[in-house]
């Protein structure tokens, strides 16, 4: 009999082509490589500095999500693209693909979309697979019991060269989320509240498994979610086993398996959850029914506080005054009600359908307060086009909100979609440092209901409040 | 990749905790399509004023930073964001080696990839460093060593395959490409 094993390890052993020594890492090999504009450039350079060829295009698949427009006429009507340095990056990706034989998902595709939305949505995104990005939230495709997770563009450029990246064993982090999510809690606030439990750095060197109840109880989407922000809390990964709500959502998938592939490759999926008795090397307890909607005030994701709690007070500590200066709040003051000018409706980590749906159902029948403006920017193309069937475009539009062709947008402000210098937005993203929605922008990351509830009435506010009437 | 054996410099010294790499370089700068150039990004948003102009209280900007390889940063260095334009703004402004108690895992990776050391030491050490700014150090990467002016010296741990790949001057891609039959039989046997 073999020693019980971890989700993680039984992922990691099947792709070990060389086994790690004292002397040299292992040999992992990696079943998809999702690559886009922006961390691809010079890996595609260090093939053709090399003379190399790109390994495995079949394995491969390009899109463009970080410097793109989101403005329609720009994606779709012939404007030009506003920043020069973007329309020639993605040009570049168009010239690199065509060059090494990689499938794109171009400007005007309809599958287009966050890398981290259109792998899941495709079907591609599959239990047992090992998938990288340059991109750190690579973490999210862990929700199907995937080891993802993000690498640089040097090593992007390993995997386009050999499909196998060099790999140190990761240690083990479980995270066991017993009860349920309160009404009105999403798991946005879950995971907001384990990072502000163990921290920014908690999860360094560690690939963690969420588990437990409230996790068993997801949806495919929220388990995204979760699993996205693994990297804010310093894990290489984040994974969730696989099960019936698992395989659900993957049935059917136009790259998922099909027919007899399909049922072969379940019996497989079937086989990964972690064994009883397989042991990790730390555990953390989280309580889901203890936790409120969560809301950053400070300038890491791990600055975070009950919406009904006041910003903690750390005596003189320095690194903690500077964020709260740059922020412009006061230490001891309520975070509710705090003004806001902004509000970002998007990202891989709370931009696909079920978010849209949950922020039209707050905002339906109300309006954006005034001089608030509410951007809200789909994950995908797809997500993009479900939500017009469903009529979730209507209720953005008609509450004052600006709707967008889809992309990475706001969340980090490379394509020009910026918050103005000082000013507040409560942002449905991942990542709330100094400068990262524009020069100065003061970021306080909170779940899609509370980000609406916040439009509605200019100020921080706690979506219950709303949602109760 | 340069190789590097042993590296002595004046320190420079960051004290805040969880530099993130869109401090390192903002984001706005990453729609360029090659490694080259980025230093005059680095810390961009604290190191200029709106208008462009350096701000002269930042460390960076002083005298005394002009020619110093080694950076001494705050807890959990190159949080965030996987852009692996971090090192290379770093590397191309001048510095070789990053010290501090925790460095985040892919800042980590991409650091050892570009001949830029992530030197991880304890806390009475970083303290040290912390208080003296501008510290002559010598870093011993065959010993694994981080020498002070006080005399103490104190080991790091490293990564033994990223080592032997600095102190030699190659990179990993060659080794992957080694082993082109093993890959080749993992994948007929997956197929």
């Amino acid at each position: 009999m073999t020693a019980p094993k971890t989700l993680f390890e039984k992922v990691w052993d099947r792709h070990v082509v060389v086994p790690e020594t004292t002397d040299t890492p292992a040999v992992l090999f990696i079943d998809l490589h999702l690559t886009h504009e922006v961390t691809s450039p010079q890996a595609f350079q260090q093939l053709r500095d090399r003379g190399l060829r790109l390994r495995r295009p079949d394995l491969t698949l390009a899109t463009m999500d970080h410097s793109t427009p989101t403005r329609t006429e720009q994606v779709f009507g012939g404007a030009p693209i506003a920043i020069e340095s973007a329309a020639k990056q993605i040009r570049q990706l168009e010239r690199n693909c065509a060059e090494f034989g990689v499938e794109l998902f171009g400007l005007r595709h309809e599958s287009r979309g966050i890398v981290h939305i259109i792998g899941p949505e495709l079907g591609l995104t599959q239990p047992g697979r090992t998938i990288v990005c340059g991109d750190s939230h690579t973490s999210t495709h862990g929700a199907f019991g995937a080891l993802a997770f993000g690498i640089g563009s040097t090593e992007v450029g390993h995997v386009f060269a050999t499909q196998c990246l060099l790999q140190r064993r990761a240690k083990t982090l479980a995270i066991e989320v017993a009860n349920r999510l309160a009404p009105g809690v999403t798991a946005k606030d879950l995971i907001l509240g384990i990072i502000g439990q163990i921290g920014v750095d908690g999860g360094t060197g560690h690939v963690i498994e969420y588990r437990g109840a409230a996790i068993r109880a997801m949806d495919m989407e929220e388990r995204m979610t979760v699993c996205n922000m693994s990297i804010e809390a310093g894990a290489r990964a984040g994974m969730i086993a696989p099960d019936e709500t698992t395989y659900a959502y993957l049935a059917d998938r136009p790259r998922a398996p099909q027919g007899a592939a399909w049922e072969q490759a379940l019996a497989r999926w079937r086989t990964l959850p972690t064994d009883d008795g397989a042991r990790f090397d730390r555990t953390v307890d989280i309580d889901a029914a203890a936790l409120e909607p969560m809301i950053t005030y400070g300038t890491n994701p791990g600055m975070v506080v009950p919406i009904s709690a006041h910003i903690p007070e750390r005596g003189d500590d320095p690194v903690f005054a500077k964020s709260l200066a740059y922020m412009g709040f006061t230490a001891g003051e309520p975070i509710r009600d705090q003004p806001v000018n902004i509000v970002f409706l998007g990202s891989c980590t709370n931009g696909r359908l079920s978010d849209l749906r949950a922020a039209a159902q707050v905002l339906r029948g109300h309006k954006v307060a005034r001089g608030v403006h509410l951007l809200v920017v789909p994950g995908s193309q797809q997500v993009r086009r479900e939500a017009e069937r469903e009529g979730l475009d209507r209720i953005f539009i008609e509450a004052g909100a600006d709707w967008r062709e889809s992309g990475c947008s706001m969340c980090l402000g490379m394509n020009g979609d910026i918050v103005p210098k000082g000013e507040y937005a409560v942002s449905t993203s991942n990542r709330n440092f100094e400068g990262r929605q524009g020069v100065g922008a003061r970021t306080l990351l909170a779940s899609p209901l509370t980000a609406a509830a916040s439009a509605i009435r200019g100020r921080v506010t706690d979506p219950r409040d709303v949602l109760n009437g | 990749m340069t190789a590097m054996k042993t590296l002595r410099s004046r320190t420079v010294v960051l004290p805040s905790t969880n530099i993130d790499t869109d401090q390192i370089v903002p984001a706005r700068f990453l729609t360029t399509t090659t490694r080259e150039g980025l230093g005059r990004n680095l810390f961009a948003d604290w190191r200029y004023d709106e208008n462009g102009r350096p701000r002269p209280d930042f460390v960076l900007n002083q005298p005394a930073a002009q020619g110093c390889q080694v950076l001494v940063a705050g807890r959990n260095i190159g949080c965030g964001s996987s852009r692996e334009h971090a090192p290379w703004a770093l590397l191309d402004f001048g510095i070789r080696a990053v010290v501090s108690t925790e460095i985040a895992d892919i800042f980590r990776n991409n650091s050892l990839k570009n001949g830029l050391l992530p030197v991880v030491v304890d806390t009475a050490t970083h303290e040290w460093l912390l208080a003296n700014p501008g510290a002559e150090v010598t870093i011993d990467l065959e010993a694994c060593t981080l020498a002070l002016p006080t005399g103490t010296t104190v080991k790091f741990p490293i990564d033994a395959f990223a080592r032997y790949c600095l102190l030699n001057g190659v990179d990993e891609l060659g080794y992957l490409l080694s082993k082109d039959a093993a890959i080749s039989a993992y994948e007929q046997r997956r197929a």
